[in-house]
């Protein structure tokens, strides 16, 4: 009688996991159909992509290359990516140096200004960056004028990000390094300084490696600020960049603005094969703390 | 001391430019010119009479409701269907969760390609008649359009926060109600779900802020068009400090904006958490 129930119980769960592979199945199909889209038509001529879209291989001209060659010419891929490759590095950095170090003192001490500064951050996560942009703008373009330089933009990225990295350190540092072991380097002869790099801060690995995954890929991403910053040419990230070449392309030349975007994507589309799990684990974990 | 960098730079960026911009709604500023008027209030009532700026605050509204809706049901049943021991679950979470790698200028080109090619040669090919002509041609079918994007685009990252909640609700709870007689989908909407109410506030949270300040997606994939019909509040505040060269109405505009998602992201985290069971 058991044995029966089991079985039938075991066979209605074999359905219900194969429906919803199925379900999910076609869902995965939706969320990467406009990638495969994108890239069949990358490697067509202009007249394939506008008569045959969804054909795999251009019926007419065929199967060809030169699309990349012209976008990377025309939107001048290496001096962008490298542009981008330096500003994200460069900002995920200074964000991780910065605000460990904040995050540090204002964990360990309980002075009124760190308080202050501390509910401050935590307040400010909520302003959106719209609310910033038009008075920023104003400041550091027309009083300061120190717009269109790489430096610019990486101290803005790291403004604009050291609150939520400061909050997620000062948890870690919180619940994960006791007080004992700081005050046994302090008795040991360390200074604070050396307490820090080299007692704490190894500890503080795994929240390091989210941050650093969240911001950098923000910061690879980011258009709005970048747009309004970076408004020479050879500053371009890629972006803005890709913006720029659509605007200029419009609909006339499709295979060559879609390699554009293929290879705007590619960049962040291997790193996320190679580590693929330090990602979700990151983004995942950033989320549900933040 | 070793706070100084990161609150200089905080302060440089955040708290200067927060409180600059309230002083800034206050002038009547053009962008250019060193002198800045100082007008009283009148930022405040142009932006009140701001027609425009009213139907976009609307769109967004409606934009965001729908999406947030559907965001949400989506990654939900997502996140439950990849936590059930299915063959291949972590590569299907792994492929859900890609759009969120690629930024919103990128993706929004994607997509008008997509809607305008390819749905197109679809429907002409099956002879279905509501894909023949572009979504993005009609205002309807672009905020459609825009809605449809971000599903696609959040999806993904909530299914990782639901997944993150299913996995909290300990085994042994759902254990114990099957031996109490639970079904299946009594436990899950009984014992899980509840459980996992602070990961439905956090989605929620999340998805509205996001919703409520898109601009990449809807600069590339839309501009705005047809005829203006799908600016939303972030792009016409844009548009009226940049382009239309009113800073001091735009940033009362922007503040306004932030007020009501503040005010309805705040509610929802209130309402959210006040019936918040523990475990």
């Amino acid at each position: 009688m058991y044995e029966i129930e089991n079985a039938k119980a075991a066979r209605n769960r074999k359905i219900a996991h194969a429906i919803m592979w199925i379900i999910l199945l076609i869902f995965f199909v939706a969320f990467i159909f406009p990638f495969v889209v994108a890239l069949i038509n990358a490697f067509k001529a202009n007249t394939d992509i506008n008569r045959f879209p969804l054909a795999l291989v251009g019926p007419r001209k065929g199967f060809i290359l030169s699309n990349f060659p012209t976008a990377m010419v025309k939107m001048d891929f290496w001096r962008v990516f490298f542009n981008s490759l330096i500003i994200t590095v460069c900002s995920t950095v200074l964000t991780l140096l910065f605000s460990g170090m904040c995050a540090f003192v204002v964990t360990r001490n309980n002075w009124k200004a760190c308080r202050i500064l501390f509910a401050l951050m935590i307040a400010s996560m909520v302003i959106p960056f719209q609310v910033l942009m038009i008075p920023l703008v104003s400041i550091y373009g027309g009083t300061l004028n120190v717009l269109n330089h790489r430096l610019t933009l990486i101290l803005m990225h790291t403004g604009f990000s050291v609150s939520m990295a400061t909050f997620m350190y000062s948890g870690a540092i919180k619940t994960n390094i006791p007080l004992e072991l700081e005050e046994a380097a302090l008795i040991d002869g360390c200074t604070r300084w050396q307490t820090y790099w080299k007692v704490v801060y190894p500890l503080l690995g795994p929240t390091t490696a989210t941050v650093a995954i969240i911001d950098a890929m923000a910061f690879w991403n980011d258009y709005l600020l970048p747009s309004l910053v970076l408004t020479n040419k050879p500053l371009y990230t890629i972006p803005i960049a890709t913006q720029i070449f659509y605007g200029s392309m419009g609909g006339s030349d499709m295979g060559c603005v879609l390699a554009a975007l293929i290879l705007a994507m590619l960049p962040i589309l291997i790193l996320y094969l190679v580590m693929q799990k330090y990602i979700v684990e990151g983004v995942t974990s950033g989320a549900v703390k933040g | 001391m070793f706070a100084g960098p990161a609150a200089v730079l905080f302060c440089a960026v955040v708290i200067i430019p927060l409180i600059y911009g309230f002083y800034l709604t206050f002038t009547s500023w053009d962008g250019i010119s060193n002198n800045k008027p100082f007008v009283g209030g009148s930022n405040y009532a142009e932006a009140f009479k701001d027609l425009p700026f009213w139907q976009s605050m609307g769109r967004t509204l409606i934009y965001s409701a729908i999406a947030v809706v559907l965001v949400n049901v989506v990654a939900f049943l997502l996140a439950y269907m990849v936590t059930r021991g299915i063959k291949g679950q972590n590569f299907f979470r792994a492929g859900f969760f890609i759009p969120n790698l690629i930024g919103g200028i990128v993706l929004g080109y994607v997509w008008k390609f997509v809607f305008n090619s390819a749905f197109t040669a679809i429907g002409k090919s099956l002879g279905i008649g509501f894909l023949k002509n572009s979504w993005l041609g009609t205002p309807t079918g672009a905020m459609t359009c825009m809605i449809f994007v971000a599903v696609w685009q959040y999806a993904g990252y909530m299914m990782l926060i639901y997944v993150a909640g299913f996995m909290s609700v300990s085994k042994s709870l759902i254990e114990a109600a099957q031996i109490d007689g639970c079904t299946q989908s009594q436990a899950t909407w009984k014992v899980i779900v509840p459980l996992m109410r602070s990961s439905f506030v956090q989605c929620l949270f999340l998805t509205i802020t996001r919703c409520f300040m898109v601009y990449d997606v809807n600069l590339t994939l839309t501009e705005g068009g047809p005829y203006n019909s799908s600016v939303m509040a972030a792009m016409h505040v844009y548009r009226t400090a940049f382009t239309e060269r009113a800073f001091g109405r735009g940033q009362a505009e922007a503040l306004i904006l932030f007020i009501v998602c503040a005010i309805v992201g705040i509610t929802q985290v209130y309402v959210g958490r006040k019936g918040e069971v523990a475990a």
